[in-house]
């Protein structure tokens, strides 16, 4: 239980995907200008998150590692070469499945978050968290624990930024500064607050 | 050669270098430019992959553009970009195994990388396979020397080094020079992209972005007048 507490508080603070991995930068920038509509990126990430690490992390033990097909009596195959192309697959394909069910089931919160699930198939966070859970060869309660982490670790990113950014809209920036430029500037000092975080051993 | 290079080609060529730059204009493939650039060495590797993908995927996507139906265009996209990437990632791993081993899972990540699906959703598209390939060629070379130039101030400021040879000589080794240690965590990526951006805006100030709120300067002596 200690080992999960753990890796949940580094998946959201010390290895924070935004801040310290980059992660997901693209839309990080262009979708926090408001701080409501960056909260509604953020959950719909975290979502996603939690539910495509795991099904990767079932897809990767079941089929591609080396000898996982040997439950169907075929040995010394090694599919890992096409992690890539299967985690891109069920992430899209997850994403628009969920976009199906919540159109059905939930339409307050399709409308909500509605705009956003397309924009998360090619969001670099969703497909970073799954392929470092291969590479960190996580099991599967581990990958549930790192896919909620991380994935709240995103939206708390985003949601801060947007706070600031909020704020920063009234502020006299220099005429090349403006927008992209102090957007960058700021989000270095949140790295840098994030980075006091490091040192932490749990 | 002339033939090749027609003025229209030049264009899709060069203006992506400055004018149209993928990263401090559109906003595109920012994650893996931060990522990767603490070392020269491995930015090299990722301009390169890059630019490859890129202009392989444009090429690819334009000369089927005609076939694929619109609803499903993405994931035919997506799978053709995701292949190009696996053969990168296996070539790196035979060839280049320790610098694939740094790069980690930023290979994989060229797939979602936003310059390789941009280029194909808003000019693949749209336009011949040569032209696309150019395109590419061009935007992936826009992104490269954003990444180089990161690369070279984080790795000479921050560890004296560039490509792993002695710039400048530490103070550990008797040198002048203390090597500023924040260069190689990531917040000084933010800074130096920030900073390069204002550069480029103060150079060419039709890129400098709409102020949303105009800060009034107080009037002073005409305000008393009502």
């Amino acid at each position: 239980m200690e080992a999960y507490i753990s890796l949940f508080v580094k998946a959201v603070f010390i290895e924070n995907l935004a801040l310290s991995f980059f992660l997901g930068m693209c839309t990080f920038i262009a979708v926090s200008k408001k701080i409501a509509t960056a909260m509604g990126l953020g959950v719909a990430v975290m979502v996603v998150q939690a539910i495509t690490v795991p099904a990767n992390n079932v897809v990767y033990h079941a089929l591609l590692k080396e000898d996982a097909l040997s439950w169907m009596g075929i040995t010394g195959v090694d599919l890992s070469f096409l992690a890539l192309l299967s985690c891109i697959g069920m992430i899209a394909a997850l994403v628009q499945i969920l976009e199906m069910i919540l159109d059905k089931f939930f339409p307050a919160l399709y409308y909500a978050l509605g705009v956003f699930l397309p924009l998360i198939t090619v969001n670099c966070a969703i497909l970073g968290g799954s392929l470092f859970m291969i590479e960190r060869d996580y099991n599967f309660g581990e990958s549930v624990t790192y896919g909620v982490g991380s994935g709240l670790g995103w939206a708390l990113a985003i949601t801060v930024m947007a706070g600031v950014r909020e704020k920063l809209k009234y502020s006299d920036i220099p005429a090349g500064l403006q927008g992209l430029g102090i957007t960058f500037i700021t989000a270095g000092l949140m790295s840098l607050g994030f980075m006091a975080f490091s040192g932490i051993q749990l | 050669m002339s033939a090749v290079l027609n003025d229209e080609t030049k264009k899709v060529l060069t203006t992506p270098l400055v004018n149209d730059n993928p990263i401090t204009l559109q906003v595109l493939g920012i994650c893996s430019a931060l990522a990767v650039t603490s070392q020269m060495s491995t930015s090299l590797i990722m301009a390169l992959a890059l630019t490859l993908v890129t202009a392989f995927s444009s090429a690819a996507i334009s000369a089927i553009r005609n076939h694929i139906p619109s609803s499903i265009r993405i994931i035919v996209q997506m799978t053709i970009i995701a292949s190009l990437v696996i053969v990168v990632d296996q070539l790196l791993k035979a060839f280049a195994y320790d610098v694939s081993k740094q790069l980690s899972v930023f290979v994989g990540l060229i797939i979602t990388n936003c310059i390789v699906m941009g280029r194909a959703e808003g000019y693949a598209m749209k336009n011949p396979p040569l032209e696309s390939f150019m395109d590419g060629i061009g935007n992936g070379l826009g992104y490269s020397l954003i990444l180089i130039i990161v690369a070279f101030f984080r790795e000479t400021l921050g560890a004296g080094k560039l490509l792993g040879f002695e710039v400048v000589k530490l103070a550990k080794d008797g040198g002048w020079y203390d090597p500023n240690g924040l260069m190689l965590l990531p917040p000084s990526a933010f800074f130096i992209i920030g900073l390069i951006i204002w550069g480029v805006r103060q150079w060419k100030p039709n890129q400098v972005e709409k102020v949303e709120f105009k800060i009034m300067p107080i009037a002073h002596g005409e305000g008393g007048h009502h």
